[in-house]
């Protein structure tokens, strides 16, 4: 039997899951936490999407305002803790929770942040690697850039993940040159360093357009939508979905900054 | 040195505007890290990266822990070799020092080689001020000195002049006659031409120190050109200037060092010159300094050691983090305005010249992570740029509306059912404004993201959570009614 004709795995049923929508899903590409949603459910997990929820609370940290962000964080362990897995579609959010939080606080605050810490995911290594499940095949596939979230590839290993789960739904991947090199986003510092952080912008994207890929996928918000607000301002002819949304088979969503038809 | 770093974004945006120079920064920001992966994966690979750099991580600890009691041992055995040994609170101590040790050589002339911490003293001009003369034998610092501008680097200091910067200058400083210096083979002969006479003609040499050796009282200069080599054994006096944090108990040690430095520096298993320092000449030596002069730089570095900042002094000034930083490359290491560019130099420069001055360096960074990924020192760069952005923000450095707004960001999160009706209301605004053309190009207070692309705006008019609502709320409202 070939190997793209396995059935999808189907781990234990029930395995109790909340869904972080994340901020910048929840507000600007409702389809990213769709899709999340529905990939989890077709996991076989059973996924909560607690009502309580706001934002990870980065902006904030990174910027210096470290009693917000660690308010910000008591906020999110409380809505957090009781579920066994947290799971998110994004590597930096997911890098927040499970690296960062525990540095905000001493005390029984610190071992709550470490506690929920060792159960937070991302989405792609949450169904990789937690779940072995495996995608169903595509009825049409595309070849796709791939940008690795800085926090997602150093923070937490993410690498192998979305490849192999593209892959195994029988689309292709193209790796693009400086893959390891950050994309220029980098939160508040976009909008703090805009010439720097376009000059970046413009390293990725060129190495976008070098490589034989119409579309760049990548695991992570922040980064699409600077990448595709940088190149809808220079005109570039390059699409951007979330890992999630082609996972889940949602092409029809239009593609990040791309007007509804 | 002068503390520019205030206008660090304006400094930038000429570096941007620099064509030659910007592609030269981009060729060596790929160059650079492929000649560093290639000499890590001869060492074995990136496990054996992280054994070797923990080593050296807990030989720096124990050092810098015990720092007065290696001092102490490194002064002993360094009298005993017959050096002096001199300590300098302040840069303008070590300026003072120097001088006074010119003036007992009786000295005309000074030949230098490539030392970071007498660019952060400012020595040169300090000395010329005296009436010295003084060059500087390595090549990147020679042509900047001919230049008059600033390291750009710490390893490469004038790696941001493209080739045809340098051959416009020799063919301006000079004497060529016929000559054109087609490439860079006939330039750096025609620089080692003119430095050897400088060897020859010097009183004086001074020298960095990559580490000095408790046990032996020895100095290690790692260099690629020989040039300190020169510097160290043809004048009459030599004198090493360095810092206090640079002291390593046992000669083992600075190998494990010199395993990790060069490597992370040049991608070169092993440098070309590795050269240890006992000394002035001793009783049938055929050459070599009659006196030799440590002066060793304190400048803030023991207030570092006092503080949370510690593990900044691990740093081996390797140069690998400014190598791997895409803000350094875009940017350009003028921008930084002070010594020491990229992530280091971001943490560093705030600590040795106060963080008013150096407010915008902290920011100068996307947390990217590959600085302390690369880092020989083990040194969490990222976190420590986000300790000075926390501390920036409690001095009130940060810009009010950046504090406002985090504040309010704060205030929202920890109240989700406020801030998902804020989202929504948001989006609603947003989606409306912008979906016929699926971006928008104005918005207030996004100003920042706006100036170098579009800002998508919401693909639906509804945040996630507000559908979710609306389903459930269907969901139970079919529920009652069957």
């Amino acid at each position: 039997m070939d190997e793209a004709e396995l059935p999808p795995n189907t781990p234990d049923p029930g395995m109790r899951v909340a869904l972080f929508v994340t901020c910048l899903a929840n507000s600007f590409r409702p389809s990213v936490a769709e899709a999340s949603l529905r990939l989890l459910e077709q996991a076989g997990c059973e996924v909560d999407i607690p009502e309580l929820q706001s934002c990870c609370g980065q902006p904030g940290y990174n910027s210096g305002d470290r009693s917000g962000a660690a308010s910000t964080a008591r906020a999110v362990i409380r809505v957090f803790e009781p579920y066994p897995y947290v799971v998110l579609p994004s590597g930096s959010c997911a890098g927040m929770l499970r690296i960062h939080y525990p540095k905000l606080f001493d005390g029984v605050w610190r071992e709550r942040a470490e506690r929920l810490a060792g159960r937070v995911y991302e989405l792609t290594q949450f169904l990789d690697e937690v779940l072995g499940w495996r995608p169903r095949s595509t009825t049409r596939p595309e070849v796709f850039a791939y940008h690795d979230s800085c926090a997602g590839l150093r923070e937490l290993g993410i690498h192998t993940q979305p490849r192999q789960l593209l892959a195994q739904a029988g689309h292709t991947v193209r790796d693009i040159e400086g893959s390891e090199v950050c994309c220029g986003f980098g939160g508040t510092f976009c909008a703090r360093m805009p010439a720097i952080s376009a000059r970046m912008s413009d390293d990725k994207l060129g190495a976008v357009e070098r490589s034989d890929a119409q579309t760049l996928l990548a695991g992570d918000l922040g980064c699409l939508l600077s990448l595709a607000g940088r190149a809808r301002r220079r005109e570039l002819p390059l699409r951007f979905r979330h890992v999630a949304e082609v996972l889940a088979g949602d092409l029809e969503t239009p593609a990040i900054g791309e007007a509804a038809d | 040195m002068e503390q520019l770093s205030r206008d660090f974004l304006a400094r930038a945006d000429q570096a941007l505007a620099e064509p030659e120079r910007a592609a030269n920064r981009e060729a060596l920001g790929v160059l650079m890290p492929e000649l560093r992966r290639a000499a890590i994966g001869a060492l074995g690979g990136r496990k054996a990266f992280e054994k070797l750099r923990e080593e050296l991580r807990v030989v720096r600890e124990h050092s810098l822990a015990n720092l007065a009691h290696y001092l102490d041992e490194f002064m002993e055995q360094a009298r005993k070799n017959g050096s002096e040994v001199h300590f300098a609170a302040s840069a303008q101590e070590l300026n003072e020092r120097v001088i006074e040790l010119c003036r007992r050589a009786e000295a005309r002339r000074v030949a230098k080689g490539k030392s970071m911490i007498t660019e952060e003293t400012g020595l040169n001009a300090a000395l010329e001020a005296e009436g010295f003369a003084v060059c500087e034998t390595d090549l990147g610092e020679y042509i900047i000195q001919k230049a008059g501008e600033t390291p750009s680097h710490i390893v490469g200091p004038a790696l941001h002049k493209p080739e045809s910067e340098i051959r416009d200058l020799f063919l301006a400083e000079h004497d060529l006659g016929e000559r054109e210096l087609a490439g860079a083979p006939e330039m750096v002969a025609e620089a080692r031409e003119v430095l050897r006479e400088q060897f020859l003609a010097a009183d004086v040499g001074i020298i960095g120190s990559n580490a000095l050796i408790a046990e032996q009282g020895l100095s290690m200069l790692v260099t690629n050109e020989g040039n300190g080599d020169l510097c160290a054994n043809l004048p009459r006096t030599l004198i090493i200037c360095t810092s206090i944090d640079r002291v390593l108990p046992r000669a083992v040690d600075a190998m494990t060092m010199l395993r990790l430095l060069v490597r992370s520096t040049t991608g070169q298993a092993v440098s070309c010159y590795t050269s240890f320092y006992g000394g002035p000449r001793r009783d049938g030596d055929l050459d070599g300094p009659l006196e030799v002069h440590f002066v060793l730089l304190d400048n803030g570095r023991s207030d570092i050691l006092d503080s949370d900042y510690r593990e900044m002094l691990q740093c081996v000034r390797c140069g690998a983090c400014l190598n791997h930083c895409p803000v350094y490359m875009s940017a350009g290491g003028h921008a930084y305005g002070w010594v020491y560019p990229g992530p280091m130099g971001s943490v560093l420069t705030p600590l040795l010249t106060s963080l008013e001055e150096a407010a915008p360096l902290p920011d100068a960074c996307t947390a990217c992570g590959r600085c302390e990924e690369v880092c020989p020192g083990a040194i969490p760069l990222p976190d420590l740029l986000r300790d000075l952005r926390s501390e920036k923000f409690a001095a009130g450095i940060t810009p009010q509306r950046w504090r406002f707004g985090m504040r309010v960001h704060a205030w929202l999160c920890e109240r989700p059912r406020l801030y998902q009706l804020f989202a929504s209301l948001a989006v609603g605004l947003l989606h409306r404004f912008g979906r016929r053309r699926g971006v928008i190009s104005r918005w207030p207070m996004a100003g920042g993201w706006l100036t170098a692309r579009e800002l998508p705006v919401p693909a639906a008019g509804r945040t996630f959570m507000a559908m979710q609502r609306s389903a459930r709320a269907s969901r139970g409202s079919r529920e009652a009614n069957q």
